[in-house]
């Protein structure tokens, strides 16, 4: 292996020429290449499941490329591993977290050191780590066990550990899709200083075109696996580089707002608490009511009670006190209730809450309909056939990119998942739907898709309780707005009687 | 009355004292074990075979110290074959440790025939309570040295789970096989070496059992206390100090049955001979139940995945 680190101390460049990937029968990956100047902030676009995080995991040497290589400052590098790749100094934040959840920050932060110590020092590291941690802009609790940060911070600390390690190629696979708009302009605008200083170089996955332009300075685009275009990204239009990603596909028009004439309450929270994992109170007292063809948008920053309520929500966590009730009966979120009441829900994270990663994507699409005809017969006698057969309708009805209905559904791309989950919830009769955060690490084309459904079941006469960091998909969609923070419902209001500052203060507390 | 109470007190004094070792020893190394995030339910085994082993190398060599390395080797060739196996592919290393816990015991029962009658040299304990003038405390305090090397790697093992590169390699690899392998670490390296680290810990807890207390070599040798010190694991929620006081509470509890008949109470004296297991299944359906123990478990674990 190359023992001199070619990338320490200053910002190198690097090419991938070539590389394909394969798997089973689909080409994930064929003969893309891509140029990243020293000193650049390259953003990598492309919808979802276009190969952007094959294409990056070959180069970190997670997946070994079926063809290709990787130079780096001119000079070809063989990287067969991580661990290569950490040789070599590049490094990568990774779509789903690498931090081990039961080690503190500072432990994370020390084990990823190729040189740690056989014997820790303690107090000579912890006074490293303050020194390093005061050159950096954002901070994290380092005494802190990982599981027990926000999502936010989790980000905030993969990032760290890269700067930490030095790693002056910089890998980001979306890395802002867990931060709130300011934290996120934040710690671009950081990496965006040190690489116009020649610090560091930065590869960025994102599906969000407003932080391309604000911060990058190149892009290149991939579509279905193959490299559409690259350019200048301060000079090319956002139109231009959504035609690379999409090509002619059209875009699904958005489904208007169906003015309703204020139907009846459908969905009411009463008094809800719910506690944390530690039995602390992290929902307190929340009263909320939904009306029939209404969506009503609760916003506020990640941690402040919005998961256990989602997840009270969907019966994955119990509640303290008070009572859930639909249509004036008392709900309690089981199975049997979810049919009766017809409820649908899209969690957060749909990988880990909402599907059996290792099933096929046709039993995980089931799974609200296999115990009922025509999959089932009376009751329990499950026929294979019909399920694919619903399965391939749905998946070409929401455009999921998989193999077919047989591969696991872990081997979808991010997005893919989540419409996978879409397609179970949402092809049903639905009389409430809870969604959280449905558009989380979309490319533009799906997220237009999916708020359109999502206003399509208002039109239709569902109540929408819609939870969401992103403050866009708030004010576009809801009615009402309810902003949470601390974990009780601070402020409610008509959407038409409020803007962005009121609802941004009232998030920050006030 | 209050000399029964005193009397026992001292019993379960010893009892803690005598009976605990073997637990700690198989409970810290099944923790070690379970820490690199696989789980070896075939210390069982170990324990049998080690205990087998130690006696037969004490016989023959005279040396009842060369018998408890003799038996830590034994377990260690019994752990790696355990880690070995559950590399394979699709091996579940549950089903493995029941297979190494019936291999364990048949071969200690096999090899072990023609030493069930023969006198070996038994492992000396320091007298620590002679000062005291009570011979019942004198007796409960005579404590073998193995007693204090258990508590010490407890306190070696908490410390280096903490500060050392190992420590963390291990619990990283328990608990995220992912993030190891994103940092290049070799999962399966990391936890063939805990399964087999854990298993010489378990064969030395053998060679306690036959050299020391009860100092016999046979084939009731062992009640299922390899079987229950995984159970400790759990209990002592992945912690080598906690392993500790739970082996010292379980030696306890089950010193009350004979000593309440000592004292000549004897209604109920197969009742309080279920004590230490009664006690722990109530404690561990409290513990258990308590989100603080879902927490500490390493993630990687197949019972918790
Ligand atoms: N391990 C795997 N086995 C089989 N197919 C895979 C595997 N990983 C990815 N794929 C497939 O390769 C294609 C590209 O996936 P990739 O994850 O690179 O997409 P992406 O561009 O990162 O999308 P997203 O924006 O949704 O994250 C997808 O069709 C996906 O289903
Ligand atoms: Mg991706």
């Amino acid at each position: 292996m190359n023992d001199v680190p070619a990338a320490k101390g200053h910002a190198p460049s690097l090419q991938a020429i070539g590389m394909t990937k394969v798997f089973g029968p689909l080409r994930a990956l064929d003969d893309v290449s891509i140029n990243v100047d020293a000193g650049s902030f390259h953003a990598l676009l492309g919808e979802n499941g276009a190969g952007k995080s094959t294409l990056v995991k070959c180069i970190m040497g997670f997946y070994s490329g079926d063809k290709g290589q990787v130079l780096l400052d001119g000079q070809e590098v063989s990287i067969r591993s991580p661990r290569d790749a950490r040789a070599n100094g590049i490094g990568m934040v990774y779509q789903h977290f690498t931090l081990v959840p039961s080690l503190t920050a500072a432990e994370n932060l020390v084990i990823s050191r190729a040189d740690a110590p056989d014997i820790i020092d303690w107090g000579k590291e912890t006074r490293a780590l303050a020194a390093f941690m005061d050159t950096m802009p954002f901070r994290v609790p380092l005494n802190a066990q990982v599981s027990s940060l926000s999502a936010g911070e989790k980000q905030k600390l993969e990032i760290l550990k890269l700067l930490y390690l030095d790693q002056r190629f910089m890998i980001l696979d979306e890395p802002t899709s867990v931060l709130t708009p300011g934290e996120a302009d934040e710690m671009l605008g950081l990496l965006g200083g040190m690489a116009a200083r020649k610090e560091i170089t930065v590869l960025m996955i994102s599906h969000k075109f407003r932080e391309v332009k604000a911060f990058c300075d190149h892009f290149t685009v991939l579509r279905r696996g193959r490299f559409t275009g690259s350019g200048d990204a301060k000079t090319v239009s956002v139109a231009d580089m959504s035609a690379m990603m999409i090509g002619d596909t059209p875009i699904r028009e958005r489904s208007g707002r169906v003015q309703s004439a204020g139907g009846r309450d459908v969905l009411e929270l009463a008094g809800v608490f719910a506690d944390d994992n530690d039995g602390a109170s992290v929902v307190k007292s929340v009263n909320l009511k939904v009306k029939a063809g209404e969506i009503v948008g609760i916003a506020g920053v990640s941690g402040n009670g919005q998961s256990a309520l989602v997840e009270v929500l969907s019966g994955q966590r119990p509640l303290a006190d008070g009572g859930i009730f639909i249509r004036g009966e008392r709900f309690e979120p089981n199975r049997g209730a979810y049919d009766k009441f017809k409820v649908f829900g899209l969690p957060e994270e749909p990988l880990k809450n909402a599907t059996v990663p290792k099933m096929s994507v046709a039993e995980n699409i089931a799974f609200r309909s296999f115990d009922k005809p025509p999959v089932a017969k009376l009751g329990w006698w499950m026929s294979p056939g019909p399920m694919k057969a619903k399965a391939r309708d749905l998946i070409a009805r929401y455009r999921v990119k998989t193999q077919g209905p047989d591969a696991p559904i872990e081997t979808l791309s991010g997005g893919n998942v989540q419409r996978a989950v879409l397609a179970r919830e949402l092809s049903g009769d639905v009389d409430v739907l809870i969604v959280a955060n449905p558009c989380f690490g979309l490319d533009f084309a799906s997220v237009s898709e999916i708020r359109s459904q999502i206003m399509e079941q208002r039109n239709k006469g569902a109540a929408v309780l819609l939870v969401s960091e992103d403050l866009d998909e708030i004010l576009e969609l809801s009615d009402r707005v309810a902003v949470m923070s601390g974990g009780t419902i601070n402020y409610v209001s008509k959407i038409e009687d409020t803007d962005r500052n009121t609802i941004g203060q009232h998030m920050a507390g006030h | 009355m209050d000399n029964a109470v005193l009397t026992v007190l001292i019993a379960m004094l010893g009892g803690a004292i005598r009976v605990s070792t073997p637990f700690m020893f198989v409970a810290l190394g099944e923790t070690l074990t379970e820490k690199s995030g696989r789980i070896n339910l075939g210390l069982e085994g170990n324990l049998v075979l080690g205990a087998m082993v130690a006696y037969a190398t004490s016989y023959l060599t005279g040396s009842p110290w060369l018998g408890v390395l003799a038996a830590g080797m034994s377990g260690l060739f019994l752990g790696a074959l355990h880690g070995y196996i559950c590399k394979l592919p699709k091996v579940n290393d549950i089903a493995v440790g029941i297979a190494m816990m019936s291999f364990g015991t048949g071969l200690a029962f096999f090899f072990g025939k023609p030493f069930i009658q023969p006198q070996a040299p038994k492992l000396d304990s320091i007298p620590l309570g002679d000062w005291t003038g009570n011979p019942a405390l004198a007796q409960a305090l005579q404590v073998n040295p193995l007693f204090f090397v258990g508590i010490f790697l407890a306190v070696a093992m908490s410390w280096a789970f903490r500060n050392t590169k190992w420590g963390l390699i291990v619990r990283m690899t328990g608990d995220s096989a992912a993030s190891a392998k994103a940092m290049g670490v070799s999962v399966d390296l990391v936890r063939f070496l805990a399964t087999a680290a854990g298993g010489f810990l378990a064969g030395i807890g053998g060679a306690f059992l036959s050299l020391y207390y009860p100092g016999i070599w046979n084939q009731g040798l062992s009640s299922g206390q390899g079987l229950m010190a995984v159970a400790l694991v759990i209990f002592a929620r992945w912690d080598p100090i906690r392993a500790i006081f739970a082996a010292l509470f379980f030696g306890a509890a089950g010193a009350i049955g004979p000593a309440l008949q000592a004292v000549g109470i004897t209604s109920g004296y197969y009742f309080f001979n279920a004590a230490p297991y009664i006690l722990t299944l109530v404690i561990m359906i409290i513990s258990a139940g308590s989100k603080a123990s879902a927490r500490d478990a390493p993630g990687e674990l197949s019972i918790t995945k």
